[in-house]
């Protein structure tokens, strides 16, 4: 049962083959180890009483959704009423919402059952899952590596065999670059396409909640759940839900897809660079045309996306003042010191060194000579990403530069940490869709992963030729020992 | 030497409208602490605004009454600051581009016409509250998320009697168009001043901006504390420094809170949780059209239509509750010049007596308008008109009932007033004499003892032609 895909698993859900009980309880016993630091809640009591109700939805005969009776796991900085929701941090180590997050409700309401929340970077900030309060998360493929992040607990879950489907953030590549180094799928959909209503933002104008499974087709049914319009999300203007059905294209012909040679040059493992031209050759050999171009504006997109991300981060965690909810320092007297000590010591070092860099880039003096210049070159690269669609149909590059890497090996380096964003970060400030998949391993047997990146609201076509890729490949279907089965 | 001083002007409009600016709540004034909250408007984490289209509707219409430039493609803009009554930390605000620009508003301040320019209108949300007992400081978000217009105008003022033509003239606008209820006392209208003092031509001043004016009354009480102030500073030789003071009505000066080196830096950008809001030809139209007349456009239509007099005309429009009610009654009754003295007279008479606000007027305009029909059709006299108006306002009196039960209505059978003015006539003989000898004053002492008789309902006309007839012949 935990082998199965979460399609395969509400198929026999639904075929009255499998308890919807008789599912959670399993995820239940396997997430129980926790060896990863996966998970941060897990709400067993909450899980089998909603099982029951699903179950008792589906013996009536109501049509739920291909994913009714899956258990789900969700990044923590996804709002749920009741269950405590912290983005990893000691700011919010005690918050318990009081109200649902839009995608907790489609969900819910799609038949999935909510089983836990997951461990991240704190508030998002990071790309390896170390930098939240309550320890980082582990690799499933080797624990003495990092998984990614931030959304790293989402990624270690599904490969670790914990979760069968997952929801994460991608705010800078955090769905992508943890699927790639933990051997899973994951989409990034168009900025617009998913309500942001009761993700607590990091940077809310490159936030995006999407997937993170087994398979694109996976993922692509979760998406169809979680997407479309939302009256509580302005930015979310998507005019219907994603309805991707379950047929998978052979071939891929007619589909031109862009390599953009220089981000094979120089600061990528050449293990990376062979997996993923390999993929390249793979969609090719699948009746894709490859043509090679050169990405404009490499040097500029992580300056634009950092100045940016943290402009909008110092405004949105302004508000945890240790006045309403969540850390108030215990030492504070005056009302200077409740808000200084309490963030002082209630956010962590990664956070602070984003809230300080947004904070300056915003003060006046500095808005034109950084702010300003950061939104000039996110409409350059907008309007080159405009001009690229014109002449491909998906752009296919690698996700992130290296494999795993171990844990602690970057933290005191935050430029490296950066860099190692450069390939995903301008379809966040885009606003694009992009799929993230496995593509092989290196040396040391750590997973590879490439992206797909498409114009907006392309997730369809993006899909169709993932699909194609795995049904041609089978690298997605591997998983660590320990992660296949229990 | 004399000093002119120069005058800006930042006026807060709290909006009417049901909800509040991002969410569902009410903008119902009190209620009990953190009452009217919802995720939305408390800042809870992971929630988003979503815009209330009355806002923009509201903030369009007065632009237009101002004669402004809209704003067809405008934007939201994050203040962020941190303070107890500011659950986000930021005030959701426009500074690059607000909805409203470029207006005007002519007034009249002491026999002259003015022009006033309007600088820029923007949207905002409103803050909450704190509350200071003496167990601590208590935060109260009702008020949170209230839509907010801030009227800034240019620094066109010289005078105390400028700023209060206009904030009058503001508030009439505000009220006509339904956008703001106007109750200084409960903060839906509040304004601050910028002031600075300079030589008649010379270059504008260091100017001083001055908070917590809660009256018309204070606002001007301020300026002129602040005008001297400057000018002592001035000529003692002193400089003056751009500063944030706070008037303290009850002491009768202001303070300085802090001075331009402190002045936060509110790091504004735009707000990335809304879409830049287009407003197209059709909907500009559609709130054109909800646009209702104006005072002076009723002043107006009330010399012209009805014959009313400038000054009736004028204090009738000086609140829309007023002009409302003069409106319901004369369309009732028919009788528009009677209405209109009715309540330019007596009833404004009796707002005095009782400190009554236009604006908590609660008068059944049927049954004004009864009354004002029960005059005009000769079936009470001036007398009685005058105690019914009394007891309809002190009361609620039905006018109708009130009379039959005081026995008020008018006496007319020319019987009865016959038997009362030969009794008076016999009872008099001295006085009837002294009238048939010419002395007309005599008729009046004569007139007013059968009006007596008759318990004051008689119609005077036809006790007047009766006694005259039987004196005479």
């Amino acid at each position: 049962m935990l082998n199965m895909s979460a399609l395969k698993l509400s198929d026999a859900v639904r075929a009255k083959k499998l308890g919807v009980a008789e599912a959670v309880r399993a995820y239940l016993d396997k997430a129980a180890g926790n060896g990863h630091n996966a998970f941060l809640t897990v709400d067993g009591e909450r899980a089998l009483a909603r099982a029951g109700a699903v179950q008792a939805r589906l013996d009536a005969g109501e049509l739920l959704s291909p994913l009714a009776g899956v258990p789900i796991a969700l990044k923590d900085n996804i709002t749920t009423a009741g269950v405590r929701t912290t983005c990893a941090s000691k700011m919010l180590g005690g918050y318990v919402p009081v109200y649902n997050a839009t995608v907790v409700e489609k969900l819910e309401r799609a038949g999935l059952v909510v089983m836990g929340k997951l461990n991240m970077d704190e508030f998002a900030m990071g790309g390896s899952s170390e930098t939240g309060a309550f320890g980082p998360v582990r690799n499933p493929w080797d624990v003495s590596r990092v998984a990614g992040g931030s959304s790293g607990g989402s990624a270690a879950a599904v490969a670790g065999g914990e979760i069968p489907i997952a929801l994460g953030s991608d705010t800078g590549g955090s769905i992508r670059q943890p699927c790639s180094f933990c051997g899973v799928t994951g989409i990034k959909p168009t900025y617009g396409s998913v309500s942001r209503y009761g993700l607590i933002a990091y940077a809310s104008s490159l936030d995006q909640i999407g997937p993170v499974g087994q398979s694109v087709e996976d993922c692509a049914a979760l998406l169809s759940v979680i997407s479309g319009p939302d009256e509580k999300d302005s930015t979310c203007v998507t005019g219907k839900a994603f309805d991707f059905g379950r047929d998978i294209p052979e071939k891929l012909d007619g589909f031109v897809i862009g390599l953009p040679r220089n981000y094979f040059g120089g600061g990528i493992d050449g293990a990376v660079r062979q997996a993923v031209l390999a993929a390249a050759e793979e969609l090719e050999d699948a009746g894709g045309r490859v043509e090679e171009f050169e990405m404009p504006l490499m040097d500029y997109v992580i300056p634009a996306y950092y100045i940016i991300a943290c402009a909008e981060a110092s405004s949105n965690l302004s508000r945890y003042d240790g006045l309403k909810y969540g850390y108030r320092s215990a030492s504070a007297n005056t009302l200077s010191e409740v808000y200084r000590l309490s963030r002082s010591e209630g956010f962590g070092l990664e956070v602070k060194r984003r809230i300080m860099l947004g904070s300056f880039v915003l003060s006046s003096g500095y808005y034109d000579a950084y702010y300003k210049k950061a939104l000039q070159t996110r409409a350059l690269i907008k309007d080159a990403y405009d001009g690229l669609f014109k002449r491909f149909d998906m752009i296919l590059s690698p996700v992130a530069p290296t494999t795993a890497y171990r844990l602690n090996e970057n933290v005191d380096d935050p430029m490296k940490m950066y860099m190692g964003d450069i390939y995903t970060v301008s379809v966040n400030l885009a606003g694009l869709p992009a799929v993230s998949l496995p593509c092989g391993f290196d040396g040391k047997g750590l997973p590879v992963g490439f992206q797909l990146i498409g114009e907006a609201f392309s997730e369809k076509k993006l899909a169709a030729a993932a699909m194609a890729y795995q049904r041609r490949t089978d690298w997605h279907t591997k998983r660590p020992a320990g992660g296949e089965a229990v | 030497m004399t000093w002119e001083t120069v005058i800006g002007l930042e006026v807060h409009a709290e909006l009417s409208t049901k909800s509040k600016i991002f969410c569902g709540c009410t903008t119902a004034f009190g209620g009990e602490p953190n009452t009217h909250v919802c995720p939305v408007c408390s800042g809870m984490p992971g929630v988003l605004p979503r815009l209330n289209r009355a806002v923009v509707e509201y903030a369009v219409r007065l632009g237009l009454a101002l004669g402004c430039e809209i704003t067809r493609y405008c934007k939201f803009d994050r203040k962020n600051y941190f303070y107890p009554d500011l659950p986000k930390a930021y005030q959701v605000s426009q500074l690059y581009s607000p909805i409203c620009r470029d207006g005007r508003l002519d007034i009249e301040a002491g026999g002259q016409a003015k022009t006033v320019g309007i600088r820029e209108i923007h949207m905002e949300e409103d803050a909450g509250k704190l509350i200071h007992d003496a167990q601590g400081t208590f935060m109260d978000f009702n008020r949170c998320g209230v839509p907010l217009l801030e009227i800034v105008s240019q620094p066109d003022f010289r005078s105390v009697g400028e700023v209060t033509a206009y904030l009058e003239k503001l508030r009439e606008i505000l009220l006509y168009l339904g956008v703001c209820d106007c109750k200084m006392q409960e903060g839906s209208l509040r304004a601050d001043v910028n002031l600075s003092v300079r030589r008649p031509d010379g270059e504008f001043g260091v100017r001083t901006e001055m908070k917590n004016l809660n009256s018309f009354k204070a606002v001007g009480r301020a300026i002129e504390f602040e005008r001297l102030r400057q000018i002592k500073v001035l000529e003692s030789g002193g400089r003056i420094t751009q500063e944030t003071r706070r008037w303290d009505d009850e002491a009768g000066e202001s303070f300085g809170m802090r001075s331009k080196e402190n002045a936060q830096d509110y790091r504004y950008f735009p707000e990335p949780d809304l879409l830049p809001l287009r407003i197209g030809e059709d909907w500009l139209e559609q709130i054109r059209e909800t646009i209702p007349e104006l005072a002076h456009q009723k002043r107006e239509r009330y010399v012209r239509d009805f014959g009313l007099s400038g000054f009736e005309a004028t204090v009738l429009t000086g609140h829309k509750s007023l002009s409302d009610l003069f409106e319901a009654v004369s369309e009732r009754c028919g009788y528009p010049l009677e209405a209109a003295r009715l309540i330019t007279g007596e009833i404004m008479r009796l707002m005095n007596v009782t400190n009554t606000l236009p604006e908590d007027l609660a008068l059944d305009a049927g049954k004004l308008s009864a009354l004002v029909s029960l005059m005009m059709e000769g079936k009470i006299n001036r007398n009685a008109y005058k105690e019914t108006a009394e007891a309809v306002f002190m009361s609620g009196a039905d006018p109708e009932a009130y009379i039959s039960e005081k026995g008020l209505l008018m006496v007319n059978d020319s019987d009865a007033v016959s038997e009362a003015a030969g009794a008076v006539i016999a009872a008099n003989p001295d006085a009837a004499a002294d009238y048939r000898a010419g002395k007309t004053k005599a008729f009046g002492f004569l007139m007013g003892q059968v009006m007596r008789k008759l318990g004051g309902t008689a119609n005077p006309d036809a006790v007047k032609k009766i006694l005259k007839n039987m004196l005479d012949n």
